[in-house]
């Protein structure tokens, strides 16, 4: 008996502009000028919401904060590609899709100022809070597409994740599940290249993620996660698909972190220098604002005002932060259940004589 | 099943003056039926987990589920107790009331992380707008002789685990009243279902579906000397000490929780406040077990009331021994009944 070929499988990685902010036109998505300029915006106010993160954390009115400069791009071409009815279920650097999909800003300051309001989204905003222990929450995106798909659903839920996440044991059973069930589920893996201080090639020895899902039956794809036309198309392709019933996708948006981990972690400590530099010429914001002004859409002029408004309206949400009052600390024992059992409700008590309510 | 007993349940019988239909039905027939009839009220019930529909559960807890509400209902999963957990989160976020299985206690660790971090949490981080309707069932505990890993109560880590409920029924009745109650109930209920006597006796189960309600303990016997507090397997190693002791002219009174997070802690306290004395049964192992927190409870709020130190009776300190040393480790009527002794020579 001859040894036989069971399995072949080829992974695509796409890039539609490059760091120049040069297209290739025949991948260029079918997207009007109102929609570039939409995913130039949504960056523009992401990287805003990030900066005033950074400084409200230095300035020590909010805590511990984890940057998504960078990522813009990721999470503005999947914002694009979703459509309201969709459910988010992100980690823990995702809040810049969370505002796109209509979570104010405030909240997240307040999530990272360590108030659990933050995570009190607005009505018809399906979007799960944010998980932090790594990859976990992929298999609630794996259970959120079977929801949807049992309903018969026109809706997808997208999971996010990180790099470390695909070493993690719920990353493969969440794309075992998906592939199985045929879940209504995107996954976006977010390959920011490292996790804390430890580089994507200590996190598999394959060449990417995105080829991990012909072991799962799933497509894959790799894009240039720093290129938001190319995270949109693949996006697009792959909520489409799950929205029609044709299965899940696992999409990885080769990206990096510009920053910290988080701002209690110094990377200085495991970074070389150049890698930063590499990474800033490739800069997700600049190179579509190359492609915009080539295409007569954008000038100096509209950047200054759009800067202006987003950081007007990014001032009105750190002053929704601070108009907030404080939490009341029987807070904590108010939504654990349906409703409060004895002890609890002792508990409750017990504070509220010490804390004088 | 001793005279005893079988007068017990009489007893039971008469006292729940029940009207409609009945059968005499073993645990895992109750359990079916609970599924059955909450998957017939309600369509955003599900079953899922190892083995649970082609095959009815390797106990025959599903049995014919399958073939009454079809696959998209009822779930045979991969074989990973993470994902079935971690996809049942996803279902109940968005809308379903799925009931998964874990095939054993033993093979629960993998999916610790999904039902601590955030199966319990949910309702609580998001400030209770997204909150899990759902129901992890599993059988647990020894006495059925199996390989290792086929025998634990871990019951204690989910207790101190806020955010879940943990029901562990010890009759078919209440197994088939409290599983609606978990499955209708709006937050996680870890559901234990003590597989010892999964079959190990039947008794007059309703046809038609009804509740028991979660967080109430149940006084199975009323005695004046001393209370004996069990849950689960245990509550039968309980009757049949109290026989013993009823023999030797002593008084027990025995009290099923049935519960064990929200514990009940009224009918725990009224029954030691009247009697003086108590003995808690588990087979967990002793330190740090679910015991210690009722002996705890006692103190707090009967001290004043006992005669004598609250007795523990458990299983021990060690790994749970393979079939051939079980019945040592598991506790039994005559560890009850000498800890009860000991209670009442104080």
């Amino acid at each position: 008996m001859p040894r036989k070929i069971i399995h072949q499988a080829v992974t695509e990685r796409l890039e539609i502009l490059d760091k120049d902010g040069r297209v290739d036109k025949t991948l260029l998505p079918d997207l009007s000028d109102d929609q570039l300029l939409t995913l130039y915006r949504m960056m523009i106010q992401m990287r805003k919401l990030d900066e005033k993160a950074l400084n409200l954390q230095r300035q020590g009115r909010t805590g511990t904060y984890a940057s998504l400069r960078g990522q813009e791009a990721c999470q503005a071409g999947m914002a694009l590609a979703m459509e309201p009815q969709d459910w988010l279920v992100p980690s823990f650097r995702e809040h810049g899709i969370m505002t796109l999909r209509g979570i104010p800003a405030h909240l997240i300051y307040a999530f990272w100022k360590g108030d659990e309001r933050g995570d009190l989204f607005p009505e018809g905003v399906n979007c799960l809070p944010p998980s932090i222990p790594v990859g976990s929450q992929l298999l609630h995106a794996a259970g959120v597409g079977m929801a949807l798909k049992l309903r018969q659903a026109a809706a997808v839920a997208v999971g996010f994740a990180g790099d470390g996440a695909s070493s993690e044991g719920d990353f493969h059973e969440a794309l075992n599940f998906a592939g199985i069930f045929q879940t209504q589920t995107v996954f976006l893996i977010q390959n920011n290249q490292w996790a804390i201080s430890v580089p994507f090639k200590r996190q598999t020895a394959a060449d990417s993620i995105a080829q991990k899902a012909h072991a799962y039956g799933i497509q894959g794809i790799q894009v240039d996660g720093n290129d938001v036309l190319a995270v949109y198309a693949a996006a697009k392709e792959a909520v489409d698909r799950a929205r029609s019933g044709g299965g899940p996708t696992l999409v990885e948006a080769l990206t990096y972190r510009m920053e910290n981990h988080t701002t209690a972690d110094d990377a200085i400590r495991y970074r070389p220098a150049e890698e930063l530099l590499y990474w800033r010429e490739r800069d997700p914001i600049d190179r579509m604002r190359k492609f915009l002004v080539s295409r007569k859409l954008w000038n100096d002029k509209k950047e200054v005002a759009l800067a202006e408004e987003a950081a007007a309206a990014i001032e009105a949400e750190v002053e929704r932060l601070e108009a907030m009052p404080a939490p009341s600390p029987v807070e904590m024992f108010e939504t654990m259940y349906a409703q409060m059992p004895w002890n609890l409700q002792e508990q409750r008590d017990e504070m509220a004589r010490e804390v004088g309510r | 099943m001793t005279r005893q007993q079988a007068a017990a349940s009489q007893q039971e019988r008469s006292l729940r003056a029940v009207e409609s239909p009945a059968e005499r039905l073993t645990m895992v027939q109750a359990i079916n039926q609970a599924l059955k009839a909450e998957m017939e009220r309600d369509e955003t019930v599900l079953v899922l987990g190892e083995d649970v529909g082609r095959d009815g559960g390797v106990f025959r807890v599903t049995e014919g589920l399958l073939d009454a509400f079809g696959s998209e209902r009822v779930m045979d999963t991969p074989l990973a107790e993470s994902g079935i957990v971690g996809f049942s989160i996803g279902l109940a976020a968005a809308g379903f009331r799925p009931v998964a299985e874990i095939q054993f206690m033993g093979f629960l660790y993998p999916a610790l992380n999904q039902l601590f971090a955030h199966a319990a949490r949910m309702r609580n981080r998001s400030r209770g707008r997204t909150h899990l309707p759902m129901v992890v069932r599993m059988p647990y505990g020894g006495g059925i002789h199996p390989p290792e890993h086929h025998s634990e109560s871990y019951e204690a880590l989910l207790v101190n685990t806020p955010g879940l409920k943990v029901v562990v029924p010890s009759t078919p009745y209440d197994a088939k009243g409290l599983l609606a109650s978990a499955i209708r109930d709006e937050d996680p209920v870890v559901f234990l279902e003590p597989k010892r006597i999964y079959r190990a006796f039947r008794e007059e189960v309703p046809s038609e579906p009804y509740t028991v309600p979660i967080g109430k303990a149940k006084v199975v016997k009323t005695g004046t000397d001393l209370t004996i507090i069990a849950y689960g397997s245990m509550v039968r190693q309980a009757l049949e000490a109290h026989d013993a002791l009823a023999r030797d002219g002593i008084s027990a009174e025995v009290v099923d929780l049935r519960t064990l997070s929200p514990v009940d802690a009224g009918t725990i306290i009224e029954s030691v406040t009247k009697t003086g004395r108590a003995v808690v049964v588990h087979e967990a192992p002793r330190t740090g077990g679910f015991g210690a927190e009722i002996v705890a409870l006692i103190n707090e709020r009967a001290l004043v009331h006992l005669k004598a130190p609250v007795e523990r009776v458990a299983g021990y300190d060690v790994v749970f021994p393979h079939a051939l040393l079980e019945n040592h480790y598991l506790p039994n009527r005559e560890r009850v009944v000498a800890a009860a002794k000991r209670a009442l020579e104080f």
